[in-house]
């Protein structure tokens, strides 16, 4: 065993006083071997063969091919359907991350005093977070049937649990100072934290906002798959139909507007950060 | 002499804003103006409350026979199954991510290039999962390699973005530093360059997976392999015994992969 070990370890360096320094093991020893097995346990399970991806590879750039030149006389048809994904996510992040901040105060460790408020509540989140998108929106459809309002309501749950977390984490790191002075002037614990913990997190907040509205616009392209509104249904119905320079003019009009959104939003977290 | 204010006055002086504060309310009222335009409301169906009834409900009392099943239909076959998709996904991803990212670092390659790198990445971030998974599936026709090849991808995209920010991190003190004590390229590399990275970049592709974890549903709507594509006909179809199996594999696995990605990016982070 000891055999084995000297083996793994690194050589010992003689320092110029003669002192023998012994570097710690790397991870990297047991690291490999296990992504290695991992990996090629994978391999099999998936029946992944590099040699279709060489034979067949090209086939990939068939539809990409297809697709030029754009159809830009489409654009016309393209425009609204971008307006309503675009509405259809501002809303949904709006309101998920309006409730987030309620959910989020019950779960954090500094400000519920009860830990089994928070335990519930987390547990709960936590749960509700594992629920694919998917999964919700086949859920709402029912409910509210095809159209933008289900994808709102879809993207507003799915924010509100990413957020809650997201949140939560951010108040369980803020400074409790201000929340201290605050509450032993008197005022209530909610009020202290919407006084003493609010101002400090803002910034931070709105970046999350932001960071779930950039992922809301990309997810709505996969709402609209299911028929939950916006440019995806009509992704949906232009590759079912294959009309490729239609579908390389809603991917143009997607790539202009998440780049735009992603810049703006760049922008505005530098400003607050 | 200081003037003794009391805790009203001191509120009166506190900052009114008034021009955030009306601006922000305009666009509220602006935001709900479009809302109101563009999305309908189309009414609310009692069906949809059954619907979710029955979900809660199937979680409660699964198809057992499918939840521990064993063969290629069985949960757990589908969720090692969806984790194997999810993993080499990510690797494949990881690996092709890295030299992307050295492109388009500005520290590394003139301003020009890094521009055409970042343009790059950009315009693959873009195209939905759901154009890739198409695309593929003429390659490798439906199944779980379609599904590996998909979501590699797609992770590209985010994994050479937060590649790049590290890299453009990177602090040149330290190779400087080798370079004075007379290290030639390789040993820079080896102990200026990597260890300032691998730490990062672990914790980035780790992250990814628990994202691929969860986008290894959306993939099943093209038949891309995982679990997605059971889980979704079983909705679709009313099959609440079998939605409800189907459900708690998929939640007790992701929480364990939130669990564990957690642990494993903190003691990347932190050392403990």
């Amino acid at each position: 065993m000891n055999k084995i070990k000297k083996f793994f370890l690194p050589k010992p360096i003689v320092l110029g006083n003669g002192k023998v320094v012994q570097p710690a093991m790397s991870p990297m020893v047991y690291v490999i071997p296990i992504l290695l097995v991992l990996f090629f346990y994978s391999t099999s399970l998936t029946g992944f063969e590099i040699g279709t991806l060489i034979n067949r590879g090209s086939k990939f750039f068939d539809i990409l091919v297809r697709m030029f030149p754009p159809n830009f006389g489409y654009f016309g048809k393209v425009w609204t359907p971008m307006v309503v994904t675009l509405v259809m996510s501002v809303v949904g992040t709006l309101a998920g991350a309006a409730f987030s901040i309620p959910a989020a105060y019950l779960s954090s460790e500094n400000m519920v005093k009860s830990p089994a408020v928070k335990l519930i509540v987390r547990s709960i989140m936590s749960v509700l977070r594992t629920i694919p998108l998917l999964v919700l929106v086949i859920l709402f459809l029912n409910m509210f049937g095809a159209g933008a309002f289900t994808g709102m309501v879809s993207l507003g749950v799915f924010t509100f649990t990413i957020m809650t977390k997201m949140f939560y984490e951010l108040i369980d790191t803020s400074d409790m100072g201000p929340f201290e002075a605050i509450e032993s002037s008197g005022a209530s614990r909610v009020k202290s934290f919407w006084a003493g913990i609010m101002p400090q997190l803002w910034g931070q907040y709105i970046s999350i906002l932001l960071y779930n509205f950039e992922m809301n616009i990309r997810n709505a392209a996969i709402l609209g798959y299911v028929g939950a509104g916006g440019i995806g249904i009509l992704l949906n119905d232009r590759l079912g139909w294959r009309a490729y320079p239609e579908v390389a003019m809603i991917l143009l009009v997607l790539l202009v507007s998440v780049y735009m959104i992603e810049n703006l939003s760049r922008y505005i977290r530098k400003r607050l950060l | 002499m200081s003037t003794k204010i009391t805790v009203m006055e001191q509120l009166k002086n506190e900052p009114k804003n008034w021009g955030i504060k009306s601006i922000l309310i305009l666009g509220l009222i602006f935001i709900g103006y479009l809302g109101v335009t563009y999305i309908n409301y189309n009414g609310f169906t009692e069906f949809g409350l059954t619907v979710m009834w029955n979900i809660s409900k199937s979680i409660i009392s699964p198809n057992t026979a499918l939840l521990f099943g064993e063969g290629k239909n069985g949960v757990l076959y589908l969720i090692t199954e969806t984790a194997a998709i999810a993993f080499l996904g990510t690797i494949i991803g990881t690996i092709v991510s890295i030299p992307i990212a050295f492109m388009s670092s500005r520290n590394i390659v003139p301003g020009w290039m890094a521009n055409i790198g970042v343009a790059f990445i950009t315009v693959v971030r873009t195209f939905p999962a759901v154009v890739y998974g198409l695309m593929f599936i003429r390659v490798t026709g439906p199944g779980a390699f379609t599904g590996v090849l998909t979501l590699a991808v797609a992770s590209i995209g985010m994994i050479s973005k937060l590649f790049i920010e590290v890299i453009e991190d990177l602090d040149p003190g330290i190779i400087e530093a080798l370079d004075a004590t007379g290290c030639n390229g390789i040993q820079k590399v080896q102990y200026g360059i990597v260890p300032q990275l691998m730490g990062n970049f672990a914790s980035t592709a780790i992250y990814r997976f628990e994202i691929n974890v969860k986008y290894a549903t959306i993939l099943g709507m093209v038949g891309a392999g995982g679990i997605g594509a059971p889980l979704i006909f079983a909705i679709t179809a009313y099959r609440w015994a079998d939605t409800g199996a189907l459900l708690i594999g998929l939640i007790i696995f992701v929480l364990i992969v939130e669990y564990g990605s957690a642990k494993i990016r903190k003691k990347l982070a932190t050392g403990e």
